[in-house]
């Protein structure tokens, strides 16, 4: 027998092989992409993290970022005491009847029962405010009554303050349909959002929708990316080891294209904020949700 | 008989497919010695023996800074007879000591969970020390992922 | 630094075997990372010790090492033979120590 042909029979081993490992590397890939079928029950009430997108919507479903979690994350989000965004909320808690500024007030003074006063108020945010002329995230409408009807100072934006109370009252939301206004006045905004999130951005030339449209449930190295739905902000992610906004998650996202990012609370960010909330419109809001 | 380049493609791509699979062998979580040292330490000279210790743990962990792990050890908790200690090591860490439970007669169940850092795949080992001196071990391969795109 | 919380049953059937769940906030600094501006390593700041008592007697502990990821969860359990107050104690590596007290009825 000629000696290349035992090469070649070696090779073709190898090669069956080879062929082998990648069809059993490609199947392992394409099972981890699809989000799962797991339902997300938080102390007994079902939250919905599947639903038919809205009018205009490039996806036939939207999922929740939980279903694209593994079992043992998911898990953590479905009980109150074992996710660990709660003790935040304990502190906003305690924050919600403290009194402070030069009115002698606390939230509770005006708003009274948190669970009666804030049910909802997550579900349409950034929302217009007719004062300001311009919408407002959360966090900006909660300066806005700490500075002016509380004679309070401001709260950073990412500090444990401001986390905890923009996650007690998402809680307020929980399993409530996310329904962020867009049209009207919002409309500018929108499209200043919608724009910022197709345009291509910084030294790896990205922009949101390559990942979270074009690729959404695909692998990117280690992580399983979702449709890049913010209905779970404030959200505990293991990578900070504590609770984070919208925008220091929007903010690291363009970090890694090796983008200058926006600053927190500019125009930007709250118009991509409108935006991104637009497009998981329908989902439940999970706040204060658990994610990687 | 030279390699097609379609060949040659497929063998590097298997190869690389592997890679990413991330299949361990056992050589790859053969115990460090500082490993072998405290669990023989914790073990007072007791033989190791297998069962009644069964340990939880996914099996890929989807961030290596938060990984649910449980322990269970089987005894009758009575003053008797009961699980004194259980201590878990992460044979992969920088260093491998991660906690260590005490249980009393009063635990009534000798279970434990927490949530633990691991730096890479690697063997998460529990070794538990029953009143009596027997020592009883188990061990669970966790694959880490590592890299992505997390913002 | 946010309080402890803990999940206890209020009430337990007496010898009944609870579950109870504890989680503190705090970063566990592990030691290993290092400053990005000065390439000294961060010093390591954990809870090291976690400790229940019931009625005053010890029934259950932790020695804790950076291993344990941040805000630390324990869960275990207890066997409960009578009434009375469970207390929970972490101690920081700077000797600041963390209490919290639960107490449980137990009926029939």
């Amino acid at each position: 027998m000629p000696k290349g042909f035992k090469l070649y029979g070696l090779a073709g081993v190898a090669a069956v092989a080879g062929v082998a490992t990648v069809a059993l590397g490609l199947s392992i890939q394409t099972l981890m992409a699809d989000p799962n079928n797991n339902e997300l029950v938080v102390d007994g009430k079902k939250i919905t993290t599947k639903v038919k997108p809205p009018k205009g919507s490039p996806f036939d479903t939207l999922y929740s970022g939980w279903r694209f979690r593994s079992k043992e994350t998911q898990a953590l989000q479905a009980d109150d005491f074992e996710n660990p965004g709660f003790p935040l909320v304990d502190l906003a808690r305690e924050l919600w009847l403290k009194v402070e500024g030069t009115a002698g007030k606390s939230c509770s003074s005006c708003h009274e029962d948190a669970a009666k006063s804030m049910k909802g108020v997550r579900t349409n945010m950034p929302k217009w405010n007719d004062a300001k002329g311009r919408p407002l995230t959360l966090e900006q409408h909660i300066n806005l009554c700490r500075t002016e009807r509380m004679g309070a100072k401001k709260w950073k934006w990412e500090s444990n303050h401001m986390l905890g109370m923009t996650a007690f009252i998402g809680l307020q939301s929980r399993g409530m349909p996310v329904k962020v206004q867009t049209n009207g006045k919002m409309k500018p905004w929108w499209k200043r959002g919608k724009d910022l999130y197709y345009t291509r951005v910084g030294q790896l030339d990205m922009s949101c929708a390559g990942c979270h449209e074009d690729n959404a449930g695909k692998m990117i190295r280690a992580d399983h990316l979702s449709q890049g739905n913010i209905n779970g902000f404030p959200t505990y992610r293991f990578k900070w080891q504590k609770m984070g906004s919208v925008h220091r998650r929007f903010k690291g996202c363009m970090k890694n294209i090796r983008a200058k990012p926006y600053k927190r609370g500019s125009d930007e960010f709250v118009a991509l904020e409108i935006y991104v909330a637009s497009r998981g419109q329908g989902l439940s809001v999970e706040t204060p949700a658990v994610r990687n | 008989m030279e390699l097609t380049k379609r060949e040659l493609l497929l063998l590097g791509s298997g190869a690389i497919a592997t890679m990413a699979v991330g299949l361990p062998t056992a050589s790859a979580f053969a115990a460090s010695a500082e490993v072998e040292k405290q669990i023989a330490a914790f073990a007072g000279g007791a033989k190791i023996g297998s069962g009644k210790v069964s340990l939880t743990a996914p099996e890929i962990a989807e961030n290596g800074n938060t990984v649910p792990i449980s322990v269970d050890v089987e005894s009758p908790m009575t003053k008797a007879d009961y699980v004194k200690s259980v201590m878990l090591l992460a044979t992969g860490n920088p260093a491998p000591g991660v906690a260590t439970f005490h249980f009393s007669p009063m635990s009534g169940q000798a279970s434990a969970t927490t949530r633990i850092r691991l730096a890479k795949t690697q063997e998460v080992i529990a070794v538990a020390k029953m009143s009596n001196g027997s020592v009883f071990m188990d061990k669970k391969v966790v694959k880490v992922t590592i890299g992505g795109c997390g913002g | 630094m946010a309080k402890p919380r803990v999940k206890v049953p209020r009430t337990a059937s007496k010898d009944e075997v609870i579950t109870i769940k504890t989680l503190i906030s705090h970063k566990m600094e592990s030691g290993q990372r290092k400053d990005r501006k000065t390439g000294k390593k961060i010093p390591r700041k954990i809870i090291n010790k976690f400790t229940v008592t019931f009625n005053g007697v010890q029934v259950f502990a932790t020695e804790i090492q950076p291993g344990v990821s941040a805000n630390p969860f324990l869960q275990f359990n207890i066997k409960v033979p009578e009434s009375g107050e469970f207390e929970f104690i972490w101690v920081d590596d700077d000797g600041s120590i963390y209490k919290t007290k639960k107490s449980i009825k137990v009926t029939g």
